[in-house]
């Protein structure tokens, strides 16, 4: 993937004129590469126009892959491979599978989903993320915009844009 | 975003019209027709079974008829005490978002002093069949039927008076959770309303006040409730779970009226304020208690199946054995967790009316399914069943309930307008 290299910044000082100006930016043409903020800030993907997340989908399907596990480990343990009476039931009785069932379950849909999460976002331990500020770890949201990515637009009109939407500063990022 | 909440009507009344009391007469009248077939059949039909009948008890159609108002009353009084509780949680919680739906909450209640009589008035009616306990010969030592199990057990019923005569103790509970109920419940009514009129604060402090008493109380006596109504009909048997499965069958009935009851007035135009949203929080408490009742019935089954007492299998054995009751128990899975829980499992599905009002009709049956499953094995045995009987008297005590609780929900404003949390909940977004 070719990383990009050149962003302006607007920083903000408040979430509801973040929540604006994400607004009248857009609405300007302007394409926003990310936002970022110390908390996260209510309905702000509907506001970037983000789509919703298909974790729930991973999830579901690990947590169907954790159920199926759980049975056919406990079955060919239990009836097939060293087939033992507990308590007087039969050899594949399926009530005593339920706990065990039950936290695979759970166990492969969580870590499933984090594995999943920590692959889509690009959060590996040796990843090295962009700071557009360091303010955003404090009190400051930083809306970050790809001047490569909005050559149709000039870069002063960017700017100009970022100012009149409530932006306190208007600042210049470059990555090496 | 708008802010202001003050551009809706929010002195809407519910208009209890007459087309919608015409339904809902029409559903009680199908219910009594019936309930009526299924007498009939019970009368004409029932002669084999009595000449079946080894042992000396003969069975008459109307310990079914009993039966039947057992499991509808406490069915229903569970659904109406989860209106008022599930009110003061959110009030104790200091909840926002439920704001523009708490009278809906609240409207349930309007069900309890009915609910009271009723369940009195049938106890006095059928209790010897219903209640094996009731015999006095079980606490008479000279007796060839003295029981030492119940006998042991039976200062629960009769304490002061002597065991087998009247159950002092019995009832005494029994008023004193119906008046403490309907006491807190009338107590919450007046100061919501009077909210409307004095606006403040003061009547949001009160009800949080009483709600956290209304809670304590409710934790004991939802749970001695079910062993009382529940879990007495099957005198030797005994779970130490069975409060928090009854009330849990009971919350996820009440979570789904409640639902059901907000989509019908969304419907009729009302309750402007509640969006998905709101119905998504009320999906996603639906969804959850689905999944707690289910953890609560197979721990109570697992913990029995694996330890393999007589005296405990006993309850699972009249179930899971019985030609009649034996599918039941999993029609009552299917119905109570595996379709709700794969149904609901989508947020869409939480947030578009279609799936959960689908979802919260089928809870509704399945639960009574479930106190169905309480109560006929002890009481009928091998002569209980799904009949007409049992279909008929459902629908009437549906309807009876829906008609108290919409002409409750008719006298006052809909929506809390002087609530301070009002706008909390309009501006409310998940």
């Amino acid at each position: 993937m070719e990383r990009d290299t050149h962003f302006v910044t607007g920083v903000y000082e408040d979430e509801d004129v973040l929540l604006h100006a994400i607004k009248e930016v857009r609405s300007s043409g302007i394409k926003i590469h990310e936002v970022y903020s110390p908390y996260p800030v209510h309905g702000i993907d509907d506001y970037l126009g983000y789509k919703r997340s298909k974790l729930p989908i991973a999830a579901f399907l690990f947590g169907l892959l954790g159920t199926t596990l759980a049975l056919t480990m406990q079955y060919y343990m239990m009836a097939f491979d060293w087939p033992m009476i507990i308590g007087g039931k039969d050899y594949g009785a399926f009530p005593d599978f339920i706990p065990v069932t039950f936290e695979l379950t759970v166990l492969l849909a969580s870590f499933g989903m984090v594995g999943v999460f920590m692959v889509s976002t690009d959060l590996k331990p040796w990843a090295q993320p962009r700071i557009f500020d360091l303010r955003i770890t404090d009190d400051k949201h930083v809306m970050a915009i790809d001047i490569a990515n909005n050559s149709a637009i000039e870069l002063a009109k960017i700017e100009e844009i970022l100012k009149s939407s409530g932006a306190s500063e208007v600042n210049k990022k470059s990555f090496e | 975003m708008a802010h202001d909440v003050q551009h809706y009507n929010l002195d809407q009344k519910f208009d209890f019209t007459a087309a919608t009391k015409k339904i809902v007469f029409t559903v009680l009248g199908i219910g009594a027709a019936l309930l009526v077939l299924g007498i009939v059949m019970a009368i004409f039909g029932g002669g084999h079974e009595e000449a079946a009948e080894a042992e000396g008890h003969a069975f008459h159609w109307y310990e079914r008829l009993y039966a039947n108002l057992w499991i509808n009353n406490v069915y229903f009084t569970g659904i109406a005490i989860i209106g008022v509780f599930f009110f003061a949680i959110q009030y104790a919680a200091q909840a926002g978002w439920s704001t523009a739906i708490i009278r809906v909450m609240l409207s349930l209640g309007n069900w309890l002093p009915i609910a009271g009589i009723l369940m009195i008035v049938t106890f006095f009616i059928a209790n010897h069949d219903l209640f094996h306990w009731t015999h006095a010969y079980l606490f008479d030592k000279a007796s060839p039927e003295y029981d030492s199990i119940i006998d042991g057990k039976g200062s629960f019923f009769y304490w002061p008076m002597a065991k087998g005569t009247f159950p002092v103790f019995y009832i005494f509970r029994m008023v004193l959770f119906f008046g403490f109920w309907v006491f807190f419940f009338k107590k919450f009514q007046s100061f919501t309303y009077n909210e409307d009129i004095i606006g403040g604060t003061t009547n949001w402090y009160k009800i949080r006040s009483w709600s956290a008493f209304f809670l304590i109380f409710f934790a004991v006596s939802s749970s001695i409730a079910a062993w009382d109504w529940v879990m007495s009909i099957d005198t030797h048997w005994f779970s130490t779970l069975f409060g928090w499965y009854v009330f849990s069958s009971w919350f996820v009935a009440g979570l789904s009226a409640i639902t059901l009851i907000t989509m019908f007035l969304k419907s009729k135009g009302l309750l402007e304020m509640v969006n998905e949203n709101h119905v998504h929080d009320l999906g996603k408490f639906i969804f959850g208690f689905t999944i707690f009742w289910t953890y609560l019935w197979f721990s109570q089954f697992l913990l029995i199946y694996y330890a393999n007492i007589p005296e405990e299998t006993v309850y699972f054995v009249e179930r899971l054995s019985s030609d009649i009751y034996g599918p039941f128990i999993f029609v009552n899975i299917a119905m109570n967790f595996v379709l709700p829980f794969l149904l609901l499992m989508t947020r869409d599905s939480k947030r578009h009316g279609v799936f959960l009002k689908l979802v919260c009709a089928l809870i509704i049956a399945g639960h009574w399914v479930d106190f169905f499953l309480m109560v006929q094995p002890g009481t009928l045995g091998h002569n209980g069943g799904v009949g007409f009987m049992e279909v008929g008297m459902f629908l009437i005590y549906g309807a009876a309930f829906t008609f108290v609780v919409l002409s409750g929900l008719a006298k006052g404003n809909l929506v809390p307008k002087n609530h301070p949390m009002l706008e909390e909940s309009y501006n409310h977004h998940i």
